[in-house]
């Protein structure tokens, strides 16, 4: 057994280098390849937040990650078109600022996970995972509608929007702007995850009548645990749409929830580098496998049926052996 | 907008409703009996349908094809439920979302690898087609008659099975206590085993039967799947009745809202904008509904309470 603190230097130095090496190889494809592995692993860590700490199964995590796609493609949209994203009462200029993005995304995000989270925490179980999965599905329908952004043919947007500061049109600028946020968010949720917050919301997965005992609301801790995931996770969702500088309905898909939920099981639910680690190997093994047949998803299929049966605790788990808990 | 139109959407309704309630059923029951969300149902139903047109195309026979994809859905479901689903009952849901997750990937990719990416078509037999006249001047297609009477006897044979026979006896006694029902000599991993074939060859005829006024193509399974989960939560996990009644409320909602809301914001519009609302609206209607019903009663209409 690997000590998990290895595991997850060598992840970070991994993450480092091969991005590195292929800049000087001149590869830029496959520094696009982990810039798509580092934004899912973001998103992924989101999901963390609300499955590993609270508990909270959600079947609907594509709807932040849509949010910060669409905030994205929409105010890059009126940016590039020269038109106002809206006249009255007041004029809001479209913009392609990354930073400003950015913060719209957050803020929208977190408002949609305030009222989605207070009106699916009512369910427990099975039923919260069904209702999450409506209200991506909701968000789905509306997308595919909402004709003046695209409809089902989605929005493109032609330049990559800007950084003060860096040229995100070089691949390992963005890159590294990536990266950069994911290990600010990692080094936030370790902090989380000690703190008196994270240590109740713990508890609060595990026995959550002694929490209400000792006179906190569970209901309320949960909530804030959804909100702080959604708002990581449609970060994740703007930089993805940067990325491929176009925004689709498919980011509200329930396979992307899917995919999202995929990521931090296949590496270890619970754990702080799990959701990397997740998001790393599906993009490598979608990447290998892809090149060798047009039916890679057959072995994934099977790849993913064998680390549930035999690997409880996912890639992580295998390599350091059961996390200590009290469950 | 006529009544004529409104009676036809109302038939078009129940014709969806009743071939939902087909898939929920079997997950309904696979839930209430063994507490597995098997998201690979869809899966079924396409080996269903997929089944149904290669031997309608090779037989020429309908029922034959129906026959066939019952059989090759229910098989399909033994096997995995001896295989992969048996080792996941005692884990949690986020196992098992994974877990049937990746069989519908191996389903998908495997059915796209044998059939190819091309959709099959699957005719609608002589004797069922065309249209029949209804009273009031009504012109129906008889097809989607035939698939309404279909859906009410297999709910009806449903019903007496659970509630009449000894099986019956045996699965409701499953989803109240397995260890009780064990220990009372009843075989509980063969019963899971026909449960969850039961359950399979509902999806496989379903699949079959729609297959036939759809394209039979891989991927099919999915919104079905998603629409039946929405059947089973709205009626209460575990209830037939509440499948039923919830498969109903979801087909005439989608059905109904389609053609109303769009009709509804013209008296408040103009045409265009009414026309991309209302269709909006309506394509989250269901999903909507299914909010509504589970903030009012957090495990559906007809669930066990919490």
């Amino acid at each position: 057994m690997i000590p998990e603190r290895m595991v997850n230097g060598a992840v970070l130095a991994g993450l480092l280098v091969v991005p590195l090496w292929a800049m000087v190889a001149n590869e830029p494809f496959t520094i696009t390849l982990a810039t798509r592995a580092v934004i899912f692993a973001l998103a992924a860590v989101g999901l963390n937040i609300a499955l590993g700490l609270g508990g909270l199964v959600s079947l609907g995590h594509a709807v932040f990650f849509g949010l910060g796609g669409y905030a994205m493609g929409i105010l890059a949209h009126h940016a590039q078109t020269y038109t106002p994203l809206m006249e009255w009462p007041f004029l809001i200029e479209g913009t392609k600022s990354m930073p400003v993005i950015w913060l719209v995304a957050m803020v929208t995000s977190a408002l949609a996970a305030l009222v989605i989270g207070l009106l699916s925490l009512r369910t427990t179980g099975v039923y919260f995972i069904m209702i999450t999965l409506a209200f991506g599905q909701m968000f789905y329908y509306f997308a595919i509608s909402w004709a003046k952004y695209g409809g089902e043919d989605g929005l493109s947007i032609y330049v990559r929007n800007g950084f003060p500061g860096l040229n995100t049109l070089v691949p390992i600028q963005f890159y590294g702007l990536c990266f950069g946020i994911l290990c600010l968010v990692l080094v936030l949720n370790a902090a989380l995850a000690r703190s008196p917050f994270g240590l109740a919301l713990n508890a609060s997965r595990q026995m959550p009548t002694r929490v209400e005992t000792v006179g906190l609301d569970p209901m309320r801790l949960k909530l804030v645990a959804f909100v702080i995931s959604g708002t990581i996770t449609g970060l994740a969702g703007a930089l993805f749409a940067d990325l491929n500088r176009f925004v689709s309905p498919t980011m509200f898909s329930w396979q992307m929830s899917g995919e999202i939920m995929i990521f931090v099981i296949l590496g270890g639910v619970a754990r702080l580098f799990g959701p990397v680690v997740g998001a790393v190997v599906f993009v490598a093994l979608e990447h290998f496998l892809g090149g060798l047949s047009d039916y890679w998803h057959i072995y994934l299929g099977l790849l993913l049926l064998l680390i549930v049966l035999f690997a409880r605790g996912g890639i992580v788990g295998l390599l350091s052996g059961r996390e200590r808990t009290h469950d | 907008m006529s009544t004529i139109l409104i009676i036809e959407q109302v038939l078009n309704g129940l014709q969806f409703g009743v071939m939902l309630f087909l898939m929920a059923a079997g997950l309904t029951l696979i839930f209430g009996v063994m507490g597995l969300i098997n998201l690979a149902h869809g899966s079924l139903y396409m080996i269903g349908a997929f089944a149904a047109a290669a031997v309608a195309g090779l037989t020429g026979s309908f029922l034959l094809a129906l026959i066939a994809a019952m059989a090759a859905a229910a098989m399909a479901g033994v096997l995995i439920e001896t295989v992969v689903i048996r080792r996941l009952y005692a884990t949690d849901h986020l196992d098992q979302v994974l877990a049937t997750f990746a069989l519908i990937l191996i389903f998908s990719e495997g059915t796209r690898w044998v059939f190819g990416s091309f959709p099959l078509f699957l005719d609608i037999p002589d004797a069922l087609s065309g249209p029949v006249s209804l009273p009031g001047g009504i012109e129906y297609p008889f097809y989607r008659l035939v698939l309404i009477g279909v859906g009410l006897v297999v709910a009806i044979g449903l019903g007496l099975l659970i509630n009449r026979t000894r099986i019956g006896i045996q699965i409701r006694a499953g989803e109240n206590d397995r260890e009780m029902i064990a220990a009372l000599g009843v075989d509980i991993s063969r019963l899971y085993t026909l449960v969850f074939a039961l359950g399979a060859a509902l999806a496989g005829l379903a699949g079959a039967l729609v297959g036939a006024i759809q394209s039979v193509q891989v991927g099919m399974g999915e919104p079905v799947l998603i629409l039946a989960f929405v059947v089973i939560v709205i009626g209460g996990i575990g209830s037939i009745k509440g499948a039923f009644i919830g498969a109903l409320l979801v087909g005439l909602t989608d059905t109904l809202g389609g053609i109303f809301l769009p009709e509804l914001f013209k008296l408040f519009t103009d045409a265009a904008t009414a026309t991309s609302a209302g269709s909006a609206l309506a394509s989250m209607a269901i999903y909507i509904l299914m909010g509504a019903i589970l903030i009012w009663r957090p495990t559906g209409l007809f669930g066990a309470r919490a």
